[in-house]
């Protein structure tokens, strides 16, 4: 299982020089593992059959709790079959899409890591690594939509994407670090039997609230959608991916997750059904006034995602069933249409879905594809999505609350969606052949095979629900309604009889086609209406970036004004105020005693130090302040010295050394010595300093004069020689004990000298250019 | 700067510098030194040297890029964490040989460490220091 996960990792490293040595059959090549990995899945959908699941685990970092585990269950499996299924398809089609492309490789390796952290998401036991995953998934996903870098538009998209997932991200972190500290522990199957304890607990609040952010960002509801369309500037391979199959369903994921754990209260209800059902219809109706291919099926995406977070509000077992089964059902359909609108904008140029008709002569297996994905979303039978919307309108009819309104809802997005599948999956298809159609071709098989084969597989699971309902879907549906051991019948079938949701799709399907003919008038009538969007979300967005940048700009000129002694000065006088606050010692308490101890020649030393910080304020010459800092310096080694600190002292003597010799090295380069403050304000420089000094001093006093803690160095002082085999504590404790310490801080060290470097060649570089290299030749001559 | 005492000095004083710095980086284990303290001796003989000659020829008597050398610096450091990981033991515990050389002692993953550290402070100073001294 952990291999399952890796894999995708590893082999996105690879790919790139996979890419190179295979040439036109990577895609082919690279997409056998996800191929395999969903192999590998249905031979563990097998085995949890009947009931079961499965804990695979691992540590990670044992001390803290976070352990690498996974959850087998019904709606783990369900997800890692869709994500590795479609997963499969998208590499195999983005090989011949991308065909040529320069990047190509470095798209097959964020997919393939995209691949990798959904599977870590949807695998995920222990909440940590869960977040860990979802945010690899954030991140991958900016680098899929930022793909056309060179585009302004696709790196906002990206950017805008990153923030409102990562905003959210961070609010789920929260979330789930309460639920673990609420509930006790941070694995997901401890977590989930003690819903109990989580919905009585005084934090149940917060942390619903902040779950919900989270799952909301991710899956674009209202007020958050903007980001989804828009993505759409991502290559079409992604769009089929992340935006319909499934980064935007690991929000959906992680509510159905959690339902049993947070899920049932009135809260959770009122929060999810309502924010749902308002993205559903918001979607939909914002969908049929699109003519993009993409932002058509975008937007009815959102209304789909809408829905599904509808249904888990509700909670009830006929709304959960709904939700796993429509979940599979969209993933399909989706997948399929968004193929299919890559390969037309692949033939034709366009993607314009008002202007294209006439594209099935030219692009016979696309049109296929497309009626079978289409059919099955408008949800006519014997297509999967009639057996879903029969099933959503089955599950919305037995709401707890509200059910008429909701009713109404459902019926109304339905029949909008009905017109976007008929635009998509009908219209540009047929009729006389106008626009870009002209010029269209069939796709090549890389590109044809995928949504064939996924609507295919719509139809096949409509005329033969039985398999997928016992083998897949039952065991998602319990594992959603907390009892994974025990799958729950979906009763899956064409026809049920004469019944009300009959009724519905009647209606809806009538109400579709009175639409869908006069889509165009329609659309114009409803654009009047596009005003009010402008003054949306996504606009509220781009206020607070704006505002953000300000903030950013004032800040800076206020703290960052590239004046040395003004940074300076901000730090010492933070250091005053924050220390001087909290420092609590009384003057009378200090040990003062110790003075008397001091020897003449300590005292000596003191004295020359003295001595030569006056010489430094008084004196005008830069060599003259250079050298009296260095007697500074090499005093300061000698007291390191007299107290038994020989390590300390020698690299106080080579620190100061080395200084000194740079600081002549750039003597001569220095603007000629000046003062640059009089009066007032070297006063105030004077008692900042002073103030700081004395801070400094009263700190040391007070901590020589309390008793330390001093089991630590006693530790080391005995285990120096016995564990480390070395006499010289200092480095023992530098190179072994706190060895990992010490790494760090030399990673540090090599990063910000790599960052001076950058600064120094900065400079010199614009010196150059401000003077030409000939310039400099005859200048020299 | 043109001073042909210590343009003759440096010449004779940096392989004994040196020299000074990797003793300072042996026998940092069982006494005052270490890595730290070796880098900053044998990057501030190097800068002497780069003060006297100038920094073509330092770059020259260094022969390594300093970048490279911080680069196999940390990979040195990061190396020396892993034979423990072969023991199954954690990451970065200190590993010794059986056997005692005259006059280091025993061998161990932690001198490997403090190696790493070696080369990187020098990589790190000559790289800030070339670059300073190359400005014009």
């Amino acid at each position: 299982m952990l291999w399952a996960v890796l894999l995708g990792f590893i082999l996105a490293i690879a790919a790139p020089a996979a890419h190179r040595v295979l040439g036109r059959a990577s895609g082919w090549v690279l997409g056998a593992l996800p191929a395999g990995l969903f192999i590998y899945f249905l031979r563990e959908l097998a085995a949890i059959q009947g009931g079961g699941h499965r804990v695979v685990s691992h540590g990670w970092v044992p001390s803290l709790g976070v352990e690498l585990s996974f959850l087998v269950d019904g709606l783990s499996l369900l997800f890692a079959l869709m994500i590795t299924g479609t997963g499969a398809l998208v590499v195999v089609y983005s090989g011949r899409y991308l065909a040529g492309h320069r990047h190509l490789g470095r798209f097959y390796a964020y997919l393939l890591m995209f691949m990798a952290s959904m599977l870590g998401i949807v695998l995920a036991n222990n909440i940590i690594s869960l977040f860990i995953f979802w945010e690899l998934t954030s991140f991958s996903s900016y680098l899929l939509i930022g793909f056309k870098h060179d585009e302004q538009r696709s790196r906002q998209a990206a950017r805008m994407a990153l923030l409102v997932t990562g905003l959210g991200g961070l609010a789920l972190m929260a979330g789930l670090l309460l639920m673990g500290q609420v509930g006790g522990s941070l694995e997901l199957s401890e977590l989930l039997g003690r819903g109990e304890e989580l919905r009585a607990h005084g934090l149940y609040g917060a942390i619903l609230v902040l779950v919900v952010l989270g799952a909301f960002t991710k899956s674009a509801q209202f007020p958050f959608h903007f980001w989804l369309p828009n993505a759409m500037e991502a290559p079409t391979p992604v769009s089929a991916y992340l935006h319909s199959a499934t980064m935007v369903k690991a929000g959906i994921y992680l509510l159905a997750r959690l339902s049993p754990a947070l899920g049932g209260t009135q809260a959770w209800m009122a929060i999810l059904t309502a924010t749902g059902a308002l993205t559903m219809v918001l979607g939909a109706w914002l969908a049929i006034q699109q003519v993009d291919l993409k932002r058509l099926l975008a937007y009815s995406t959102l209304a789909v995602l809408g829905l599904l977070t509808m249904l888990l509000g509700l909670g009830v077992e006929a709304a959960v069933k709904a939700a796993v089964l429509y979940l599979l059902v969209h993933s399909l359909y989706k997948g399929a249409l968004f193929l299919i609108s890559g390969n037309v904008d692949h033939a034709t140029g366009s993607r314009d879905a008002g202007e294209l008709r006439g594209l099935r002569r030219a692009m016979p297996w696309t049109c296929g594809a497309a009626l079978l994905a289409g059919l099955s979303m408008a949800g006519l039978p014997p297509f999967f999505g009639f057996i879903g919307k029969e099933s959503f309108y089955a599950a919305v009819m037995n709401a707890p609350a509200q059910a008429g309104l909701l009713v109404v809802l459902a019926v109304v997005s339905m029949t909008l969606m009905f017109v976007v599948a008929g635009v998509v999956g009908f219209r540009i298809f047929m009729g006389p052949v106008t626009g870009g159609a002209a010029r269209a071709h069939e796709a090549p098989r890389a590109m044809w095979v995928a949504p064939v084969l996924l609507g295919l597989l719509g139809l096949l699971f409509g005329l033969f629900p039985g398999p997928v309902e016992r083998g897949l879907l039952a065991p998602a549906a319990a594992a959603v309604l907390g009892h994974p051991d025990v799958p729950v019948p979906l009763d899956l079938a064409l026809f049920h009889g004469l019944n009300w949701e009959l009724a519905l799709s009647v209606l809806t399907v009538a109400a579709g086609i009175v639409l869908y003919r006069s889509w165009d008038r329609v659309r114009a009538a409803i654009g009047v209406l596009e005003r009010l969007h402008r003054h949306g979300p996504a606009r509220w967005y781009e206020w607070a970036l704006q505002a953000l940048d300000k903030v950013a700009r004032v800040q800076t000129l206020l703290l960052q004004c590239g004046s040395l002694p003004v940074y300076v000065q901000i730090v010492l006088i933070v250091g005053i105020v924050a220390i001087g606050v909290t420092w609590g010692a009384p003057i009378n308490t200090l040990d003062l005693t110790g003075w008397r101890d001091v020897r003449l020649y300590e005292f000596m030393i003191v004295l020359v130090m003295v001595l030569a910080t006056c010489e430094i304020i008084r004196t005008r010459s830069r060599l003259t302040a250079i050298i009296s800092l260095g007697v500074v310096g090499y005093c300061i080694a000698l007291i390191f010295q007299f107290y038994g600190a020989p390590d300390l002292a020698v690299t106080q003597f080579a620190i100061e050394t080395l200084s000194v010799v740079l600081f002549v090295l750039v003597l001569y380069r220095l603007p000629r010595f000046a003062r640059l403050t009089a009066g007032v304000r070297r006063g105030w420089d004077a008692l900042v300093a002073v103030s700081f000094g004395a801070l400094m001093t009263g700190l040391l006093l007070t901590s020589a004069s309390k008793e330390s803690d001093s089991h630590l160095s006693r530790y080391f002082a005995q285990n120096s020689v016995a564990e480390a085999k070395g006499h010289n504590i200092v480095n023992v404790i530098l190179v072994d004990f706190r060895a990992l310490d010490t790494l760090g801080e030399i990673t540090v060290l090599a990063v910000a000298a790599i960052g001076v470097f950058a600064l120094l060649k900065l400079r010199l570089e614009k010196a150059r250019r401000r003077c030409p290299p000939n310039a400099a030749d005859s200048a020299m001559d | 700067m043109h001073s042909v005492i210590l343009y003759t000095a440096t010449r004779y004083m940096l392989p004994l510098l040196v020299l000074v710095s990797f003793f300072l980086l042996l026998r940092g284990h069982n006494e005052p030194g270490g890595g730290f303290v070796g880098g900053l001796v044998a990057a501030t003989s190097f800068t002497l040297y780069a003060l006297a000659h100038n920094v073509a020829k330092a770059r020259r008597a260094l022969r390594i890029d300093p970048r490279t050398l911080i680069a196999v610096g940390l990979a040195t450091a990061f190396v020396s964490g892993l034979p423990a990981l072969l023991r199954g033991e954690p990451f970065m515990t200190g590993q010794w040989t059986a056997f005692e050389l005259p006059v280091l002692g025993k061998l161990g993953t932690p001198l490997l460490f403090d190696a790493g550290v070696y080369q990187l402070v020098i990589g790190i100073s000559m790289m800030i220091i070339f670059a300073l001294a190359e400005e014009d």
